[in-house]
């Protein structure tokens, strides 16, 4: 088959011809930039829908009192708007850079495994399909909120552990499929000349980012299956009367949920990586740090995950240990900051959208990394846990950071995935708007926190009524920001002004050596050594 | 350079590539089987990992023998009772004397009582837990009806024993213990 499609790919002009059309096309594709468009636009699709819960969730919130939903809905709201947004909006939306950047950044003709390609991406809407479609049985959806702890998942669930568990399995498995897929490219399908410690840092964090998915994605199918088991077939892995324990729960959810963490935040890294230096007009500052701190950071991240357990009556010693771990992942990650600043010194530089969102990927991330640092601390943790304060932590890290990142990769990457810049008007609309109420969203919810209002309820007490109402405001400021961004993109495919192979004259990469709109095969030859010595991320 | 000779060496680069392809992924796939094999593993890993160092308050699940160490009189621990019902078990259930003092190494025996207020036959199981959990290596229980299952017909009542020594190596800056025992209904899981 891979035959077949190089010898197609020697008449590039004629391949047109063997393209399927349709709905066929894109069911059957197994090129890798069909699959990174499909992957995208679902992450997109999700991205709405868990917001739209979460518009529901901010307009109960509005107000103290009950007002909108029911307490159960409720749960159920903030249950499935993690779920959607971890497994079905940040998560997909990487393996989609993956999918359209890794073979061009590498001179690879596509992915190393086509066909699984085409399977790991067209699971995922069936899992999403189980998942939300329980909203409307009979049990209604999950409502033991995203981290599903047993015994709420097991002894008091609504009936819906079934649903849920088939959906996290066909998420992990095709999460498990697209990270093998991206080891193996790495791996194997690197041009010719293109050395590990050559490749762009992007791909480097993906690479890691493939191995933290290949390691804990089947520890979260085993820890569902055992909840499966529990709940129906009556063993009793967390079932203190069988001879379980509840406890045990968390510490395996863990051991998958503190690396999952970097899993969404290490592509993040990968993509302001790139589109820094871009915009200084520099090279990365300190880029074999940047792959020694990666590898760190997710090493660490095996080891510290009893630090979301600091209330469970743990002795002593083993909150110190798990305290000191965890505050040891700053010096990485610290590491990367300063290199990414060190990137900006005495650059040129310029305040496209990529860069603006880079940049305040930079600061907010931080922000988020700081809370982080305030929660690793065993005995203050004591006073945030569960608060709101773990809420503003995680949404900093992810939607500044992550969801940020990964606006900035788009608007990087949009004139070689459709041929035309974006608006450049709107993208900064998109941009500011975004940022301020993002701010108005997220930042009085550490003050929430620190006052001490719980994380997910239906209702509070009067004194958090004023912050909650701006939360509020900033929140649906925030969600309709983004449709500006879907506009952007709209628009952009249909047309706008041609985009040059090269649209910004500091960007290095493979990438840019192609036409734009990149064409269909790329890279059926390998690139020359000089392109591959030019897209070089060491500073010279 | 003849079109022919390219297109055979790329056939060969791309079928010794997809050799390469396949033994990665083989390589990969052991490494997913193995992790999911990992998750369960923690199952007996926790159990041993508690065992060994008395994290999570669980006490010994058969009977201690009790080794004569003497009796340190120097010292005074108490000891609480707390009791529990899980979710749906329609017994009453609490321990006859809520604490009692105690020195290191002395045995005690006190009880605990149950009836089951329901009109059909239950079979309850307690669980122990000690609090704080590093404690709980130093609890000796010589009996228990935490040991057994606990089958009480309708109505009926029972008094149930504990006999335990606290050990004269408690850790010195320890001086009060909590036994917590919740009550689960196995009626349906042990017929």
């Amino acid at each position: 088959m891979t035959t077949n499609v190089i010898e197609q790919d020697s008449h590039d002009e004629h391949h047109d011809d063997h393209k399927m059309t349709g709905i066929k096309r894109w069911l059957y594709t197994t090129n890798h930039k069909d699959i990174g468009t499909l992957y995208l636009w679902f992450a997109f699709i999700m991205f709405l829908t868990g917001g739209a819960l979460a518009m529901v969730i901010r307009a109960e919130l509005f107000q103290p009192g009950l007002q909108i939903v029911e307490p159960d809905f409720f749960n159920q709201l903030t249950t499935v708007h993690g779920l959607v947004m971890v497994f079905g909006a940040i998560m997909p939306a990487f393996t989609g850079f993956a999918n359209w950047m890794l073979p061009m950044m590498l001179g690879a003709p596509d992915m190393a495994l086509p066909r699984m390609n085409n399977w790991s991406f067209w699971i995922l809407p069936f899992a999403f399909a189980i998942l939300l479609g329980s909203f409307f049985m009979e049990s209604g959806a999950p409502n033991f909120g995203w981290t599903f702890y047993a015994p709420l998942s097991t002894t008091y669930s609504n009936g819906s552990t079934a649903f849920f568990v088939f959906a996290v399995h066909i998420m992990g498995i095709s999460s498990i499929m697209g990270a093998i897929n991206i080891v193996v490219t790495i791996m194997n399908m690197r041009a010719p000349g293109m050395t590990y410690m050559k490749m762009p840092l992007f791909v480097w964090t993906f690479f890691i980012t493939a191995y933290l998915l290949i390691a804990v994605m089947p520890v979260l199918a085993g820890v569902v299956t055992m909840l499966l088991t529990d709940t129906y077939f009556g063993t009793s892995f967390f079932d203190a009367a069988g001879g379980g324990d509840p406890v045990m729960f968390q510490h395996i959810f863990w051991f998958f949920g503190h690396p999952e963490v970097y899993i969404m935040i290490l592509p993040a890294f990968g993509i302001v990586s790139t589109t820094i230096p871009a915009f200084s007009r520099k090279r990365l500052f300190g880029y074999s740090s940047m792959v020694y701190a990666t590898s760190s950071i997710a090493l660490l991240s095996f080891i510290v995950w009893a630090h979301h357990m600091f209330t469970t009556g743990m002795p002593l010693f083993g909150e110190l240990f798990f305290m000191y771990c965890t505050m040891l992942i700053a010096v990485p990650t610290g590491v990367k900051v300063f290199n990414w600043v060190a990137t900006m010194w005495r650059g040129s530089l310029t305040f496209e959208t990529p860069m603006l969102f880079s940049i305040a990927f930079v600061i907010l991330f931080t922000i988020g990394g700081f809370s982080g640092l305030m929660l690793a601390m065993t005995p203050v943790d004591f006073q945030y846990h569960d608060t709101y304060f773990v809420v503003a932590h995680f949404h900093y890290v992810l939607v500044t950071g992550s969801l940020f990142s990964l606006y900035a990769g788009a608007y990087f990457w949009l004139p070689k995935w459709t041929g035309h810049m974006y608006n450049d008007t709107l993208s900064k609309w998109h941009f500011w708007c975004s940022l301020i109420s993002v701010n108005l969203l997220f930042f009085p919810m550490h003050f929430l926190g620190l006052a001490g209002m719980p994380r997910r309820i239906p209702d509070y007490a009067l004194q958090f009524a004023d912050f909650n109402k701006w939360v509020s405001i900033g929140g649906f400021a925030f969600g309709l920001s983004q449709l500006i961004f879907l506009a952007v993109v709209i628009k952009c495919i249909r047309g706008g002004e041609k985009a040059p192979a090269k649209p910004w004259d500091g960007a290095i990469g493979l990438e840019w050596t192609v036409a734009s709109p990149a064409p269909y095969h790329t890279f059926t030859t390998p690139p020359p050594q000089s392109d591959i010595d030019n897209a070089d991320q060491h500073e010279h | 350079m003849s079109t022919n000779d390219d297109k055979a060496n790329m056939n060969k680069d791309t079928n010794s590539g997809i050799q390469s392809n396949n033994r990665t992924v083989r390589k990969l796939l052991l490494v997913v089987v193995a992790m999911f094999g990992f998750g369960f593993a923690l199952v007996p890993l926790y159990d041993v990992f508690c065992d060994i160092t008395g994290l999570n308050g669980k006490t010994n699940d058969t009977a201690a023998i009790y080794e004569d160490g003497g009796i340190d009189t120097s010292r005074t621990v108490k000891v609480q009772f707390i009791t529990r019902n899980a979710k749906g078990i329609p017994w009453n259930f609490e321990p006859v004397i809520n604490e009692i003092d105690v020195h290191p190494g002395e045995m005690k025996l006190v009880s605990f009582y149950a009836k089951n207020k329901a009109d059909h036959d239950i079979i309850g199981q307690a669980v122990p837990s000690v609090s704080p959990g590093l404690a709980a290596n130093y609890f000796h229980k010589i009996e228990c009806f935490c040991f057994t299952q606990q089958p009480l017909a309708a109505g009926k009542d029972v008094e149930m024993s504990l006999q335990f020594y606290v050990d004269v190596e408690l850790p010195s800056d320890i001086n009060t213990l909590t036994l917590s025992y919740t009550l689960y209904d196995i009626t349906e899981k042990s017929s």
